[in-house]
């Protein structure tokens, strides 16, 4: 069934596009668009649905948590680590050089992502303010996604006093950031603001 | 060499039927008559053991899903409803997932007897590939199906594994989202992955049917990887001679498979799993099941960055690319002989490298840390110059021993006493 049996298709015709060519390309493009409309939403479904979308935000009550004591939130179906820092805490988290860190940005999403990852640029919220007593950070190892211990308290720190992740040794320092072990980038802050002086709005 | 046909319908219903649908002649041609090399061993019965152990994973699969709940807050429940309320719940459970375990012994086997014997080679090179195509199917299934009882080394073996996918650059994150559904892995993952894990065994039964259909136009391979060059000197009919072979294995192969789901039937899974999954607390030593710890050790030997490469990113291509490097083994291994059995060198390579890949799987299992890391980083280097350095330049420098002139040969020269043999009437 080529185009060139065809009664009306002599052997030199046969080089000029004839209508049947037309039609070949034009049902094959028509095709093409279907199967693209097709595929779209076929794909699109596996993305979060509107009810995982509305649950973006979550609000932390931050009043009873003493200083050197941190604790887990959820949100997104992920935890998030809140450290209130104690000065000697936040002194050696500030001794840190950037250029001896393994990641150099700060990984902040309050931030630009040209950053660099300064103690200061690890506490600074949404409005800019940094709250340097405050660490918040997404508790999800950057390597493959386990959550590092050091969280509650006994629990292993890590060589660097701040979280340790079991799985494959990645070690956190005081202002989450990664300073040994597999993990290639520091632990995310996720996009945070204080909606009061003991609450925060994390989203 | 393409078989011709030599089914007869035995009677006037199977000749209506063979003029209309010729599909006795198609199975008597490819498992009655088949004409297959006299002296296959042992070794070649993994392909009927695994033909099976697909059926049973689908059967018990299929009825399994009667029982279970794919969401998240059901799940964990709903598996111990099987093993406790469901009748015979508990034997369909551990049958499907010993079964598992089985299959992934038995694939290994088949694999490591076609690396030895060179059924790879020229004209088997699709065969080889369709084989690893399955493979990579039944890791997918294994994987997805391993989620589903959505106890903790489910939820955080597919936390570790789906991450990986995050190291991937520009798309890697999309990917992620698009596979989980949601910013973690929760409900909606459950879902997708209970009906892909019920999909994916149809699509690899296909695929089985291709990598058939593709051994069946060249023949089979065979100890010597002389092929056959006098049908009736150097073949037997499939049937009944290698019906029965294959049915003996199977039933040894089937009574160590009992031993396990009779009486050791959580030997090969993990305790953590029996606790229910929870996003807030990793387990203190996640683990993949067995069959995949070599790999893991791979994924977990990047430990250094690679110029532009992070460790993270270049676990992951070792990793894929340690199944990769088994699509262009044929072509690869230069050397003209198939077996190894001729080839003196390249087969202390290759025990070699069953080690390794042995000693992968024990250091998938231990803690990423100390001399750990580095034996791993030793064997997944000796994992990648086996394929990339070994085989190519092995076919340059090895002096082969002198190949058989046939299989009868090859035969009668094991065993000089025996009459050659004839297919029995």
């Amino acid at each position: 069934m080529s185009a060139d049996s065809g009664p009306h298709v002599k052997g030199a015709a046969a080089e000029e596009p004839s209508r049947r060519d037309f039609i070949h390309i034009f049902g094959a493009a028509i095709a093409g668009v279907g199967a693209v409309g097709a595929i779209v939403p076929l794909v699109d479904q596996m993305n979060p649905d509107a009810s995982v979308r509305a649950l973006s935000t979550k609000e932390v009550d931050l009043a009873a948590i003493e200083p050197g004591q941190a604790i887990k939130v959820m949100w997104q179906g992920k935890p998030v680590f809140i450290r209130r820092r104690t000065a000697e805490e936040i002194r050696e988290a500030e001794t840190a050089q950037v250029s001896s860190l393994k990641d150099e940005a700060a990984r902040n999403d309050n931030l630009p992502a040209d950053a660099v990852a300064t103690d200061m640029d690890r506490v600074t919220d949404a409005e800019g303010k940094t709250h340097p007593e405050w660490l918040i950070l997404v508790g999800v190892c950057t390597h493959l996604g386990c959550i590092p211990l050091g969280t509650a308290q006994g629990e292993v720190r890590g060589d660097f006093q701040g979280w340790f992740c079991p799985c494959h040794g990645s070690h956190y320092d005081l202002a989450g950031r990664i300073r040994k072990g597999p993990a290639p980038e520091n632990l995310r802050v996720p996009p945070y603001q204080f909606v009061s002086d003991t609450a925060i709005r994390i989203g | 060499m393409v078989h011709q046909s030599t089914y007869k319908p035995g009677s006037a219903l199977e000749s209506w039927l063979d003029k209309r649908l010729p599909i006795l002649r198609l199975a008597y041609d490819s498992f009655g008559d088949y004409p297959v090399p006299k002296n296959l061993n042992y070794w070649w019965t993994f392909g009927g053991i695994l033909g099976l152990f697909l059926v049973i994973q689908i059967i018990t699969g299929v009825v399994l899903a009667m029982h279970y709940t794919p969401e998240a807050s059901l799940a964990f429940a709903s598996v111990e409803h099987i093993m406790r309320d469901v009748n015979y719940g508990w034997l369909l459970r551990y049958i499907h997932s010993n079964g598992a375990s089985f299959f992934f012994l038995a694939v290994y086997i088949h694999m490591f007897r076609g690396l030895f014997y060179g059924s790879y080679k020229e004209p088997r090179e699709v065969v080889w590939i369709l084989g690893v195509v399955i493979f990579l199917l039944m890791m997918a299934t294994a994987f997805m199906g391993y989620v589903l009882p959505w106890g903790q080394m489910s939820f955080w073996g597919a936390t570790v594994i789906t991450n990986i996918l995050a190291a991937v650059p520009v798309v890697g994150e999309s990917i992620q989202q698009l596979l989980w559904g949601g910013p973690s892995i929760a409900n909606p993952t459950l879902n997708r992955f209970f009906s892909l894990h019920y999909l994916l065994p149809f699509a690899i039964f296909g695929v089985v049917a291709l990598h058939v259909w593709a051994f069946h136009i060249p023949g089979n391979n065979n100890p010597t990887g002389v092929p056959i060059k006098d049908v009736k000197k150097d073949s037997l009919p499939f049937h009944p001679y290698y019906t029965v072979k294959d049915g003996f294995a199977i039933v040894v192969y089937m009574t160590i498979f009992a031993v396990f789901v009779f009486y050791m039937p959580n030997a090969l899974g993990h305790p953590d799993n029996y606790v229910e999954a929870n996003p807030l607390s990793t387990p203190a030593h996640i683990v993949p099941e067995w069959y995949f710890l070599p790999f893991y050790a791979i994924l977990r030997a990047i430990t250094f960055n690679i110029g532009p490469i992070t460790s993270k990113l270049g676990g992951v291509i070792a990793m894929f690319g340690s199944i990769g490097v088994l699509f262009i083994l044929p072509w690869l291994d230069t050397s003209k002989v198939r077996s190894m059995r001729y080839r003196p060198t390249a087969q202390l390579w290759f025990f070699l490298f069953v080690a390794c890949c042995i000693g992968l799987g024990y250091l998938g299992g231990q803690p990423a840390e100390g001399v750990y890391v580095v034996w791993a980083q030793i064997l997944t280097a000796y994992y990648f110059a086996f394929f990339l350095i070994i085989l190519p330049l092995l076919g340059v420098l090895e002096k082969p021993k002198p190949l058989p002139k046939s299989i009868n040969e090859a035969v009668l020269r094991k065993n000089p006493a025996a009459p050659a043999l004839q297919p029995a009437e």
